[in-house]
């Protein structure tokens, strides 16, 4: 079979932001599954809270750890959006400033974290109550981590030669998205955690 | 590492080539060097995919085998063959294996091959993902059958009820080896549909809207997203499991606050549309090859499209019907019911379209066809059984009999395993460059519907009598003897259909008659490609003309041009109309999504034994997934 070209391709872009990218949708894909279990998480407490006579099954969490880790994470995302405006304009000392204060603003809420488990006022083994609100935290922490990782990585990938290249200003987006997934499901656990068991 | 050999201009472009110059530049650029280290470092989804189909066939043959023991002990009554522990263990093994490690990883297989070809590009979307998803798959699977040579496999069925899992009932490690064999199976499953989206999404061929995407490639997006919302299920509750089982977790013991049922519910909030994330795939295959073989356009392409959606939507509002002997509320089991019996409604419009395909074409009979046939007779018994079962009084009676048994083998044999054996008859030549024997298609294709009918019929009859599943023997008093050694000798012949393949892939790999590329005169792009495709596929990328371009361009098709060759490059475009947006670089091989594998392994196993291995196994899996990302100054790294 022969072939004959309808088409010529070689003005386009290598890389690009948003939806143009696979990458985006990657990690579009990998939010959708891990707000799944998030779901399934807040779906198994809620089935537990129904099913049980009493609810909570211990004093319910102290709210200070639990609640300046929200308010944290809430104020990171205001640095997370103008770190995201920088990339998108490929600005490169500005997004080298903005890694590093990402990365400050990443590690702060897990440092709280720990007082935050001390705080439950439950064990994961002390009855199924604890269990579902340490499953919760504990997940959620594994995501902390994993972003922060993800954040030290790349801010120490934007200052070697590779930052410069298009594609790795569109990775710093797609970071900076995630950062968001991660603090809006907190917004969702924080309340399920701390506050149905109050109402 | 491929090479790039330092007298290629850099930034060469396809535009002012020449066939025969295009072809040796992009085969270096694609290539997969060889030597062992090439072999595992590849991220060429075509071997990757192949690799994958075979394991899963391997897995198959395990389970195979120990289904054939079972029968062996049933063949008689009263039999002192096995014990019940061994008997539990086989069947738990069985049915884990058949669900986790054959059916759903197979259909991802051919996926992983296919699809990239069907919609015209050169690799599928994140590569290395998808070789990290194969080492995966390929440890945690080889993990559950090495526990069970040392008597550690699992033994409380493929949905490990707890509190029969739990703590109190399930001594030794035998549970936790389940419990990480899901997460293993389970990541792996996930990473390919990411993939698979990502590729769907972006990566077709320009022209290729939605309205000309092959419907096998339709049915495994489908299925991506049902494994993306329904194997997080799993994944948490197996995760509730296993820490129940380790750290004194609470989440199933009803005497501090937690339920049995709260596993049953997550459980089969996967293990439904599991069901139809098997068999999802296999309608996309019988879609591809019924207008192959008919030589016309399926007939209600819209209509199959909107079906498959639906199905998969409809698949996670049915879970509660494997739970109505649970003593549920009777609102929820009459909800149930209905949306039961609704999921019959697309799947009998899907069955009505091929049966007006087949009517309005000239069927050729070859063995991909006969399959197709044998699939529609099998599975709509299976259909019928299953619409009888959403009935609770109907359910209640039968629950937990040989009924069961028969009719979610006639879904997932006759649905799933008879479309895979027609897609693999269909496209062997694609994979291997030759023919499968005909006439040995032919003696497999009658053993295994024949073998098969013959030996799982008698089950609903032996069901409606009362006999229990999971048991390892019966009194010789209950008359089962004679039906049980039937089916007993039917399995053989159904096990010597699948030896028949066997020979027949073995033969053929060496003798097969020549494919070329096209040898059914098929409409999808996969065709374009040589048989075997070189490494990067198509020699230009494709443009889309039409819902089976082949057969809209006859003579000449139609290409797009300006891609980079010397390093690797594809094309990604819009979702909708496949409008080209980006020259899109592709990673070159690498061997460390196969350590990450491996340390995720070491991660795994680890934490089967103690607490701890979460903690040092993240760190030593954070190693690898670094060095995986870090740019190594390719010309792919540079855009």
């Amino acid at each position: 079979m022969t072939r004959h070209s309808v088409a010529d391709v070689s003005g386009l872009p290598t890389s690009g932001f948003g939806a143009t990218s696979p990458m985006w949708w990657g990690t579009m894909a990998f939010m959708a599954i891990e707000g799944m279990g998030f779901a399934l998480g807040v779906a198994s407490y809620l089935y537990l809270a129904f099913l049980a006579p009493e609810w909570p099954m211990a004093p319910p969490p102290d709210l200070i750890p639990g609640s300046l880790v929200t308010a944290l994470l809430v104020v990171s995302v205001l640095p997370n959006h103008l770190l995201d405006r920088w990339t998108k304009a490929k600005d490169l000392k500005r997004v080298r400033f903005g890694l590093l204060l990402m990365s400050i603003l990443g590690a702060l809420p897990l440092v709280v974290r720990w007082f935050e488990l001390g705080a439950l006022n439950v064990n994961w083994d002390t009855n199924a109550y604890g269990s579902i609100v340490w499953l919760l935290l504990g997940l959620h922490t594994t995501h902390l981590l994993t972003d922060l990782v993800d954040t030290l990585v790349l801010a120490a990938l934007m200052f070697t030669r590779h930052g410069r290249s298009g594609k790795r200003f569109s990775d710093v987006s797609d970071n900076a998205f995630y950062w968001d997934f991660v603090v809006g499901t907190w917004v969702v656990l924080y309340l399920v955690i701390y506050w149905f068991p109050r109402i | 590492m491929t090479s790039h050999p330092a007298d290629m201009t850099k930034d060469l472009r396809d535009t002012d080539l020449d066939d025969p110059t295009l072809d040796g530049i992009l085969a270096r650029t694609w290539e997969t060097p060889r030597g062992f280290y090439g072999w595992l470092a590849t991220v060429d989804h075509k071997m990757v995919g192949r690799r994958y189909i075979v394991t899963a066939f391997v897995f198959l043959a395990l389970a195979g085998l120990a289904a054939l023991a079972m029968r062996l002990q049933l063949s008689v009554p009263e039999n002192s063959l096995m014990g019940p522990d061994l008997y539990n263990q086989l069947f738990s093994m069985h049915g884990t294996t058949m669900m986790f490690l054959f059916a759903v990883p197979v259909m991802e297989a051919v996926a992983v091959y296919l699809v990239p070809l069907m919609v015209g590009t050169r690799n599928i979307a994140f590569p290395r993902l998808n070789a990290f998803s194969y080492w995966v798959y390929l440890f945690g699977g080889a993990m559950i059958w090495i526990a069970f040579a040392f008597n550690t496999g699992a033994e409380n069925g493929w949905f490990s009820y707890v509190p029969l899992a739990g703590p109190e009932f399930s001594f030794g490690k035998r549970s936790d080896f389940w419990a990480q064999m899901v997460t293993f199976t389970e990541v792996s499953a996930l990473a390919v549909a990411v993939s698979l989206i990502a590729t769907i999404f972006k990566q077709r061929a320009p022209g290729m809207s939605l309205d000309r995407i092959p419907l096998f490639v339709w049915a495994m997006l489908v299925t991506s997203f049902a494994i993306m919302f329904a194997m997080p299920a799993v994944m948490i509750s197996s995760t509730m499991l296993i820490l129940d089982r380790l750290v004194g977790t609470q989440f199933f013991n009803p005497a501090e606050g937690g339920d049995p049922l709260l596993w049953q519910h997550l459980f089969w909030f996967f293990g439904h549309p599991e069901v139809y994330i098997i068999f999802i795939p296999a309608t996309g295959m019988v879609s591809a090859i019924v207008p192959t073989f008919c030589q016309r356009p399926i007939f209600g392409y819209q209509a199959l499209v909107l079906a498959l959606i639906a199905i998969g939507f409809l698949s996670f509002g049915l879970w509660v019907h494997h739970m109505f002997a649970t003593g549920l509320p009777q609102l929820g089991e009459s909800f149930f019911t209905a949306s039961s019996m609704l999921i019959a409604i697309p799947s009998g419009i899907q069955i009505f379209c091929w049966i007006a395909t087949l009517w309005l074409g000239r069927p050729i009979l070859k063995t991909p066809l006969l399959f197709v046939l044998g699939f529609i007779f099998t599975f709509v018994i299976g259909g019928l059984t299953g619409v009888m079962v959403a009935s609770v009084p109907l359910d209640l009676q039968v629950h937990d009999t040989y009924f069961v048994v028969a009719h979610f083998h006639y879904v997932l044999i006759g649905g799933a395993v008879f479309p895979l054996l027609s897609a693999i008859y269909y496209w062997f030549p694609k994979i291997s460059g030759r023919m499968l024997d005909e006439r040995l298609g032919r003696w497999n294709f009658w053993l295994a519907v024949i073998g098969f009918n013959a030996a799982f019929f008698p089950m609903h009859l032996l069901g409606l009598e009362g006999m229990p599943r999971r048991v390892y023997t019966y009194p010789a008093a209950s008359g089962w003897g004679e039906v049980n050694l039937f089916i007993s000798l039917m399995s053989v012949v159904f096990a010597a259909s699948f030896a028949v393949l066997g020979w027949n892939v073995v033969r053929s790999l060496r003798h097969g008659i020549v494919a070329g590329p096209n040898p059914w005169n098929a409409g999808t792009l996969e065709w374009a490609a040589p048989s075997p495709p070189p490494p990067y596929n198509f020699l230009r990328i494709p443009y889309a003309s039409h819902r089976e371009p082949l057969w809209n361009d006859r003579d000449s098709l139609p290409v797009v041009s300006g891609l980079r060759v010397d390093a690797r490059e594809l094309l990604s475009g819009s979702l909708a109309e496949a409008t080209p947006e980006l020259r899109e670089s592709s990673v070159d091989n690498s061997i460390w999504p196969l350590l990450a594998a491996i340390a995720t392994t070491a991660a795994f196993v680890g934490s089967i034994f103690t607490p701890s291995a979460v903690v040092w196994g993240g760190l030593l899996a954070a190693i690898p997934l670094i060095a995986w990302f870090w740019p190594k100054g390719n010309p792919e790294d540079e855009e």
